[in-house]
């Protein structure tokens, strides 16, 4: 699946225009805990959270996060937009819940992270 | 002062050798970690992986390194009255270590046990307190030393290997 196809998976909304939609998304994580998140280690993964603070964009320098989704509406404020956008990680919104994304994602074949 | 001490399987001997030998340092950085100010946390640990990057560490042990230095950054600005984070890149290895200003660990095996947090309702609203950060380090480290006492600084170090030892 690449990018592009989980915005319209998700009825999602991309927070900055220039982000990467071409990206290949091999598996996904999701929670809401930060120590949960950095278990992921072992491969690159797209990130579904509620999380929007300046510290889940953060995360993405220690681990290798392909996208990050915000789950149940949440937009993160501006400037963690903009570090985000610094980054070059692409990052989307989407009204659905947590569990509904992780849902229709694993249903059209996107495997679970490596942890 | 209370101590716990961890070294992966397989390891015992390339620590031992390291502390025995004391070999010369390729690169040292410091990075001073402010109590409770979330937008610098995490900041050290991610230049340290850029340096390592441009060193050029291994990806997933790029991740590892980074995952438990960010883990111990977090926890000196979280639980801590701030510290410094000194870094030390050895041909074939990473030493970090974590000097914090107190008020130290009452229980540390306490605090080794997966699930059991002290953070308070500013820093779980972020998103940490999940009682996984001091598992998260031993998880990804070599070896990892922790040093403290109620009323007294915290002193955390760990060691990580570059390549697997055959």
């Amino acid at each position: 699946m690449i990018l592009s196809d989980l915005v319209t998976l998700l009825e999602g909304e991309v927070l900055f225009p220039e982000a990467d939609l071409d990206r290949e998304v091999p598996c996904a994580f999701a929670s809401d805990m930060i120590s949960d998140i950095l278990m992921c280690t072992k491969e690159p993964t797209l990130l579904l959270t509620g999380l929007t603070n300046n510290q889940v964009i953060r995360l993405s320098d220690m681990i290798d996060l392909i996208a990050i989704v915000f789950v149940r509406g949440k937009k993160p404020l501006q400037d963690v937009i903009e570090m985000a956008e610094e980054r070059g990680l692409p990052i989307i919104t989407t009204k659905f819940t947590l569990y509904r994304c992780s849902g229709l994602l694993y249903n059209a074949g996107l495997r679970s992270c490596k942890i | 002062m209370p101590e716990y001490r961890f070294v992966a399987e397989g390891f015992e001997d390339a620590v031992r050798k390291f502390e025995e030998q004391k070999p010369e340092a390729e690169v040292k950085t410091q990075f001073v970690i402010p109590e409770k100010d979330f937008n610098t946390a995490g900041k050290g640990s991610s230049e340290l992986k850029n340096l390592l990057k441009r060193l050029g560490v291994d990806s997933v042990v790029l991740r590892r390194i980074a995952v438990a230095s960010y883990e111990a950054e977090i926890n000196v600005a979280a639980h801590s009255k701030g510290g410094i984070m000194y870094s030390t890149v050895y041909d074939d290895l990473i030493h970090v270590r974590f000097e914090d200003e107190g008020p130290g660990i009452a229980n540390i095996e306490q605090a080794m046990t997966p699930g059991y947090s002290t953070a308070d309702d500013l820093v779980r609203e972020l998103g940490f307190g999940a009682g996984l950060g001091l598992p998260n380090i031993k998880k990804n480290s070599d070896a990892m030393r922790l040093v403290s006492a109620a009323g007294s600084c915290t002193k955390l170090e760990f060691l990580i290997y570059f390549a697997k030892i055959s």
